[in-house]
């Protein structure tokens, strides 16, 4: 049987050791999260006009560079994707290096150094797909991370920390899009960050800027003059994966079904 | 309660609280939760500001016209006006301080990037000209016969 006193003493004990261990927590008041929430004066989004791309891969060869991802890794931030359907209603596509030198041949790599001839009079429909990080507004990559080494700034760009990141590679997996990889040489995640050091200079990124055909477009969707958010917000423009919620904010023109 | 379930007890609240001691110095100031709230905006906030600090390498044609406006205006005249000076020539970086001089891709890949011949119907790379890689002079770099300043065969080394 144990006694009042006792009781009290533990129970008083409990309470006080409880408390150490809350207060390493901090606790935010909704009215704190939606003041921390206030809207800012950007928010970067991606125009993509697959119309006008001709898979010349010189965004890719510019983001490398800009970026200093190893030029001979097989690793990109950004990629050229290439969608050819033949008459036989079957979809061949392809990125080979992420389209690093171009699409320099009409054969298909099928992978394992494997190519895949395709007769011209065959292609029904063909046309290329640039790719990169789709800047969500939900991004599942920052909900897994389990360092909070990634992240969205207040303008919507995803960011990693290299000093922060572990390495364990969730976000990796959690990217429905596959735009992120592991840095050959700081072996951290890696992702296109819209070239945050251009952006917040007033340039264009590397790949809009390279992009001799007007292909890719940058734009800031708080700014209702913006060009990029005139077309966003008056033109027909798709998404890719709008099934998983995560809103990317990398808008094209001219998507086709078999384009995921 | 006995003393052998006791002791590993007080190791465990020891190491928490070391960790709980450790954890204010080690933990950047600015490490926490920011605008979007702990789901979308926990993390280090003078990030933001390292990735910023990144070095700009390619710094567009504007940056070359001052001293090579002869340049420019020679291919302003070509359809070639749309490519970016530095897609050819390299990223400028310091130019002319460092690098001296940049290292041009004159290699027939930089040419097939866009006139090796697709014939994809409704695409924009059919209407750029176009040769067969395989049948076109297979041996021989572009530059030896074209000029990309002036593509036109007019130009025709």
């Amino acid at each position: 049987m144990i006694s009042r006193r006792d009781l009290l003493k533990k129970a008083g004990k409990a309470v006080a050791g409880a408390s150490i261990s809350l207060a390493a927590i901090e606790f935010l008041s909704p009215a704190r999260v939606q003041a921390l929430k206030a809207d800012k004066a950007v928010r970067w989004v991606f125009l993509v006009d697959t119309y006008k791309c001709v898979g010349c891969g010189l965004c890719v060869k510019a983001c490398k560079n800009e970026n200093e991802i190893p030029y001979d890794a097989n690793v990109t931030r950004t990629w050229v994707e290439r969608y050819v359907i033949t008459s036989d209603g079957k979809l061949h596509a392809d990125s080979p290096k992420g389209c690093r030198d171009g699409f320099t041949t009409s054969k298909i790599d099928v992978g394992m150094g494997k190519l895949q001839d395709i007769k011209n009079e065959d292609i029904k429909k063909a046309f290329f797909v640039p790719k990169l990080c789709n800047q969500c507004e939900n991004p599942p990559c920052v909900q897994v991370c389990p360092v909070g080494a990634t992240y969205q700034a207040p303008d919507g760009v995803v960011l990693v920390d290299r000093t922060w990141c572990i390495g364990c590679g969730y976000c990796i997996m959690a990217c429905p899009y596959g735009v992120r990889f592991f840095h050959p040489k700081y072996h951290t995640a890696e992702k296109c960050n819209f070239c945050y050091h251009r952006i917040n200079k007033g340039l264009k990124t590397a790949c809009v800027q390279a992009c001799p055909f007007g292909a890719r477009q940058i734009g800031n969707m708080k700014d209702p003059d913006d060009p990029v958010t005139k077309i966003i917000t008056t033109e027909r423009v798709g998404i890719l994966k709008s099934e998983f919620g995560t809103k990317p904010q990398v808008f094209y023109i001219g998507l086709d079904e078999e384009v995921k | 309660m006995k003393n052998h379930v006791f002791r590993p007890l007080l190791v465990v609240i020891g190491l928490v609280v070391l960790v709980l001691l450790i954890r204010p110095f080690y933990v950047p100031k600015d490490f926490g939760v920011h605008e979007r709230g702990y789901m979308y905006g926990w993390y280090r906030q003078s990030n933001t500001e390292d990735w910023k600090k990144v070095k700009v390498k390619y710094q567009g044609s504007e940056y070359c016209k001052d001293c090579h406006a002869d340049k420019l205006e020679s291919i302003s005249q070509s359809p070639h006006m749309i490519i970016q000076c530095e897609n050819c020539h390299g990223p400028a970086l310091d130019h002319p301080s460092d690098p001296e001089k940049l290292t041009i891709d004159r290699s027939r890949g930089q040419c097939l990037r866009c006139h090796a011949k697709l014939s994809y119907p409704k695409s924009s790379r059919a209407g750029i000209k176009g040769i067969d890689p395989d049948t076109h002079n297979a041996d021989t770099e572009c530059v030896s016969c074209h000029n990309p300043h002036k593509p036109s065969l007019e130009g025709l080394k």
